[in-house]
């Protein structure tokens, strides 16, 4: 195969390649694309060097336009962009956090083995997609008021602990302690709400699933032991949900609203999608508030649903929640514009940190990351398809340093769900898992097949790129046995 | 018949592609199109209605609008729709009656959840014919 990406990309190492500004004009910064050569030749095909490209062009954009190792093509912004604006002539763009406002992933710890839950899957699996609600269309069981609901946004994890689902040791060990602050649901529209009040407490459709693993290998036992993981073949629950409907309708209340700020501050773009405001405008700041209470909501959500695993885990395994020791490792977000301070040419500095599609990735001993973790940095987790395996990380000095604090989010599509619909048939895929002794449940075979292995990138082969790069290293690998997807 | 619609592939989301005699009926055709991602349009029947009036600042922004607000009602009212009547359309201002009825799990089947259409490969063409393209989130 041709690599025409040769003639674009200049190579810096092994797993550091530079988009130079001549490459598109009114680039502002270069791109710089974290991958190794064998990857790049996807990349190249799904068109996201113009995508990177296109970033750079963002008012105050500082460094670098960046590419984690699992981007694909997205809208606007590429999926596994950062870029990082500076607060004071700088720009926020909606589209560069994305839809699914502080989609994310939270991992639990059990004391159980392998061994103990294998008998029990089936009957776990169905306990699950019994007690979170999933699925295209589906309703939450929580009912809450319009007044609750903004207590939601305002205090997001918080809310639902005090409200009986979950413990406050959760709160702890979630990123922005699940509460983000200068939420303001007075800058969120009634139909935002209207979406948001009946879908609270769901886990969604498309690649959102809730899935049970086990430990399959330790990279670094002493890191693994301060995250509750003693040895292979504990078992551990992911989940992987975000903002469902509320967070889609601040995202496209705010773009038409930026389509017009693009106007008013006279900001050149090379894509409508990028659409912005600056940071400081007070179409910015209300756009932050927005974001806020979308990310509040996200956090609710997986909190509720963290609350029905231990309920099912509990009411399988006969054994008290203290027993199970299911207690919550962290919880990431990977869709986020967080304002974030870091040094510039030696200068201390303000700026807006855009994840789309990536991890927020702090090393040990940063101030923002919760004290059990704070010798050995922040936990990154990172899920994979559901046939291969997902990862533990960590957030390193080298991420602080050149990837503004961010590494990876998951696997990355190769393949499009219509060409995953039409090749692969969704009994298959599940035979397929069965197979490989991994359960799965699912209201609609069609999205089983969409996210089958073969239509992702292997995770195994981003996370070495972040890894060998420094951006983050590893800790510990899981395999699934059980998955229940929306 | 020439169709009035296409699909086009993208790697982490869906576009389409609209096809009409005028605007009216591409705008039309683009909303079918949206509705086709989510359930068989075939097994949807006319029982209720729902009246929508939009203004926007150009035609684009008032596609990506018109379509983003049926995702609204099909979160909120879990209303499948498979027939748009687009009664007025010019460049900053749309009325339309869309035809369809509640999701009955007994008779739609759920396909695709789509979280909103963007502004990415957004065209709205009148070279041509008229055709539009809109980037679906899904």
């Amino acid at each position: 195969m041709p690599a025409p990406w040769k003639e674009v990309v200049r190579k810096i190492d092994d797993y550091r390649w530079e988009i130079p500004r001549s490459y598109k004009q009114g680039m502002s910064v270069p791109g710089l694309i974290f991958t190794s050569e064998s990857m790049l030749n996807h990349i190249w095909e799904e068109q996201v060097f113009q995508q990177v490209a296109n970033v750079a062009f963002l008012p105050g954009i500082v460094d670098h336009s960046l590419a984690m190792p699992d981007i694909h093509w997205g809208y606007g912004f590429p999926i596994g962009g950062v870029a990082a604006t500076r607060i004071k002539d700088g720009v926020v763009s909606p589209g560069g956090v994305g839809f699914d406002i502080n989609c994310g992933v939270r991992l639990l710890r059990t004391n159980l083995t392998e061994e103990e839950v294998r008998p029990k899957i089936e009957r776990l699996i169905n306990e699950l997609f019994v007690s979170i609600p999933s699925g295209l269309g589906s309703k939450g069981k929580i009912r809450v008021s319009d007044r609750e609901l903004d207590e939601v946004l305002v205090k997001g994890s918080q809310w639902a602990v005090r409200k009986g689902y979950g413990e406050v040791e959760d709160v702890v060990v979630t990123e922005e302690s699940g509460c983000m602050k200068g939420a303001d649901p007075d800058k969120v529209s009634s139909k935002a709400k209207k979406r948001g009040i009946p879908q609270l407490g769901t886990l969604g459709s498309g690649n959102h699933f809730l899935e049970v693993a086990v430990v399959a290998e330790i990279y670094d036992q002493e890191a693994a032991r301060t995250m509750g993981i003693g040895d292979v073949g504990q078992v551990v629950v992911w989940i992987h949900t975000g903002s469902r409907g509320f967070g889609h309708q601040v995202c496209s209340d705010y773009l038409e609203l930026m389509g017009e700020a693009v106007k008013r501050y006279g900001i050149s773009l090379p894509d409508r999608q990028l659409a912005c405001a600056p940071v400081s405008s007070p179409e910015g700041k209300d756009y932050l508030a927005a974001m806020a209470c979308a990310a509040n909501y996200a956090w609710t959500n997986r909190q509720c649903i963290t609350h029905w695993t231990r309920e099912s885990f509990v009411k399988v395994f006969g054994k008290s929640l203290s027993e199970l020791g299911l207690e919550q490792i962290y919880d990431v977000c990977h869709n986020i514009a967080k304002i974030e301070e870091y040094t510039i040419d030696g200068d201390k500095q303000g700026l807006c940190v855009h994840r789309k599609g990536a991890t927020r990735a702090f090393p040990a001993g940063h101030p923002d990351i919760p004290d059990i973790y704070r010798n050995i940095g922040q936990p990154v987790l990172i899920p994979g398809d559901m046939g291969r395996c997902s990862y533990i990380l960590l957030g390193t000095e080298t991420a602080m340093k050149e990837s503004f604090g961010s590494t990876c989010h998951g696997a990355g599509r190769v393949q499009s769900r219509a060409a995953a619909r039409r090749s692969l048939r969704g009994v298959d895929v599940a035979r397929a898992l069965a197979a490989r002794g991994i359960t799965v449940k699912t209201g609609d075979m069609g999205s089983l097949a969409e996210e089958a292995s073969e239509a992702y990138k292997d995770v195994s082969e981003v996370v070495d790129v972040t890894h060998n790069a420094g951006i983050s290293r590893k800790v510990a690998k899981a395999t699934p046995i059980g998955v229940i997807k929306g | 018949m020439e169709k009035d619609f296409e699909i086009v592939d993208h790697t982490a989301d869906v576009g389409i592609i609209a096809y009409g005699a005028d605007m009216n009926q591409a705008f039309a055709n683009a909303a079918r199109a949206l509705f086709s991602l989510i359930t068989e349009l075939d097994d949807v029947d006319e029982v209720l209605h729902r009246d929508t009036e939009l203004t926007a600042p150009d035609e684009e922004s008032l596609l990506v609008e018109w379509l983003n607000e049926l995702i609204y009602l099909f979160d909120v009212e879990n209303i499948l729709f498979k027939r748009f009547d687009i009664t007025q359309l010019n460049n900053t201002q749309l009325k339309a009656r869309s035809y369809g009825e509640k999701v009955d799990s007994s008779k739609h089947k759920l396909k695709i959840g789509v979280k909103a259409a963007t502004y990415h490969m957004l065209k709205v063409d009148k070279d041509d014919g008229c055709k539009v393209q809109v980037l679906f989130d899904i």
